[in-house]
């Protein structure tokens, strides 16, 4: 009965523009936790050299960028949304659809990312660094060679959650025409009174949420083979 | 070797200026075991952490192997450290790297080795240590002491001159800390490397060092051969690193006692005696010379390093003639004594 009821459901629905919003959700996902990334890990490490007691102390550098991280992740997410239209157009050439949403994803996200990561540097011993010093270690190897390798399991883990907020941050893009499942969601869930297709994008955004967190404590556990 | 001249140090903290170091200077000979004890906060740490420049002296000169270090460019200074090695305290050992990959460190950093040198040297000083079956393992699943046998060979496989040893037992029970002084003098004695450390146990000095200089509150208070420094101590605060507490305890309590005991033709002498006098019959000798009863109160049989000696507390019986007798025989064969009562 149960069975046949759902069938019901999933037979009205529009498969294909469904299929779709996922592919585009997975795009900006995929493109916002790479950029993160990218400029998450810089900005950690400098946050944690430039910080008091650390190689590279720096009052001012430390100061400005913890100052601009601060103001980056105070700011909601839905209101940098509208706040970046014009450096997103510029940057993407459009502010709508799947495109238009990875710059201001990355903006909401590489502040947090690289909080996180500068947590993770703060973990590793004092000692560590005397040691590297002692083995006339240059700033780039002690980065290379010691700082990234040490925190490698922690950062994986940090892509993972900070993918795992993108995913929500990407449905509520779609409340300003932003495209995938949240764009679906209010189109149709909201705005046409289909709850089918509303459910349908949660539960594919649930499900999307438990691979990403599966795969990050996968590869976690793979590096800390120790 | 290294030439320390004048040096000090002074930080500054709520408005005080706290000298950590005030006017050191000392000179480690090449090949020796040096040793820099003192009470936590003494700026040992600080002064070790100068040897190889990771503290900045306000003034005085850092000479080591011929080159002043606080002259020097920070490229030069590099290059002078990668010719230092440094074991820790709490080891320092990299969790993500296998004790491979750990030891290969300095020499990855330094750059050009390549991957068969690398090996090669590796399990050389795997080998030296006795950790070869070790190499793929993580250090997690290392005991403390294993731990420090990794530390030593990341520390000696740029084959440096100096080997600079930041309190390295402080960590380890007493059974591994006598396993790795042994590794640390047998480092010393087969390949010549001169070693600085520091310590607050006694027992360091007693078992590796050449030399010793005790450090109070920034300032050298007393400096020498181990031995001497050890037998003879001269400051109050040498004496009471040196002597146990319970052996310090034991001293007052039989003075103590005999001080009402007065006139009573009983004496107590403290005997030291080292090298071969460990091992000649002087209670006997002098039983039989003059006309003393004698018995023993205490006594300890010990090396430092490797010279034997001997402590004992002795009650003599008999009169002042006797006695001054005594004293002469104990002379003649080159006992030192100290007459507590």
């Amino acid at each position: 009965m149960a069975l046949a009821a759902i069938n019901d459901i999933l037979g009205t629905l529009d498969w294909s523009e469904i299929n779709q919003a996922t592919l585009d959700t997975l795009f900006m996902l995929g493109f916002a936790v790479l950029f993160s990334t990218i400029i998450g890990i810089p900005v950690g490490l400098l946050l944690f050299l430039t910080n008091k007691g650390g190689i590279l102390q720096n009052r001012l550098v430390y100061s400005l960028l913890s100052f601009v991280v601060n103001v980056l992740r105070s700011i909601p997410f839905i209101i940098l949304l509208i706040v970046m239209i014009p450096t997103t157009t510029f940057l993407v050439g459009t502010s709508l659809g799947a495109k238009g949403t990875i710059p201001p994803l990355v903006v909401g996200a590489f502040p947090f990312f690289a909080r996180l990561v500068e947590n993770s540097l703060k973990e590793i011993e004092k000692g560590i660094f005397h040691m590297a010093e002692s083995c006339g270690a240059t700033t780039w190897q002690i980065i290379w060679h010691i700082l990234l390798p040490e925190i490698m399991p922690s950062l994986v883990a940090s892509i993972t959650v900070t993918a795992i907020a993108l995913v929500s941050y990407t449905a509520m893009a779609g409340a300003v025409g932003g495209g995938g499942l949240g764009d679906l969601a209010i189109r149709y869930g909201y705005q046409r009174f289909e709850t089918e297709v509303m459910i349908t994008t949660v539960v594919l955004m649930v499900i999307m949420v438990q691979v990403i967190q599966f795969l990050g404590d996968f590869l976690v556990k793979i590096i800390r083979k120790k | 070797m290294i030439k320390i001249e004048n040096l000090t140090k002074a930080y500054k903290a709520k408005g005080k200026t706290i000298k950590v170091l005030d006017d050191v200077s000392l000179e480690v000979k090449k090949g020796e075991v040096y040793g820099i004890i003192g009470r936590s906060g003494a700026g040992k740490s600080t002064l070790l952490k100068c040897l190889n420049l990771l503290e900045k002296p306000d003034t005085g000169n850092v000479i080591v192997d011929g080159i002043d270090l606080a002259k020097i460019s920070k490229k030069e200074l590099r290059l002078a450290r990668q010719q230092i090695g440094v074991i820790f305290q709490h080891f320092n050992l990299l969790s993500s790297k296998t004790i491979f990959d750990n030891v290969a460190l300095p020499l990855k950093l330094q750059g050009n080795h390549s991957k068969e040198e690398t090996k090669a040297a590796v399990d050389e000083m795997l080998k030296l240590v006795g950790l070869t079956e070790f190499a793929h393992k993580y250090p997690s699943s290392l005991s403390g002491g294993q731990k420090q046998r990794v530390g030593i060979a990341r520390a000696l496989i740029t084959k440096p001159k100096l080997l600079l040893s930041d309190e390295a037992t402080s960590a380890l029970d007493p059974q591994t800390t006598a396993s790795i002084l042994d590794l640390l003098l047998e480092i010393n004695e087969t390949l010549g490397i001169t070693i600085v450390l520091i310590t607050h146990e006694i027992e360091v000095v007693r078992k590796i060092c050449d030399k010793v200089a005790v450090i109070d509150a920034g300032k050298i208070i007393e400096e020498g051969k181990a031995f001497d420094v050890l037998m003879h101590p001269k400051e109050p605060l040498t004496r009471k690193l040196i002597i146990e507490e319970t052996s310090d305890m034991y001293l007052e309590q039989v003075r103590h006692f005999y001080k009402f005991e007065k006139n009573s033709g009983k004496h107590i002498l403290l005997l030291s005696f080292v090298g071969e006098t460990t091992y000649q019959p002087i209670l006997n000798t002098i039983a039989r010379q003059t006309d003393l009863d004698f018995s023993i109160l205490r006594g300890e049989l010990d090396r430092i390093k490797k010279m034997p000696f001997g402590q004992l507390l002795i009650e003599f019986n008999g009169d002042h003639n006797s006695l001054g007798k005594a004293c002469e025989i104990m002379q003649g064969m080159g006992v030192h004594y100290e007459i507590l009562h």
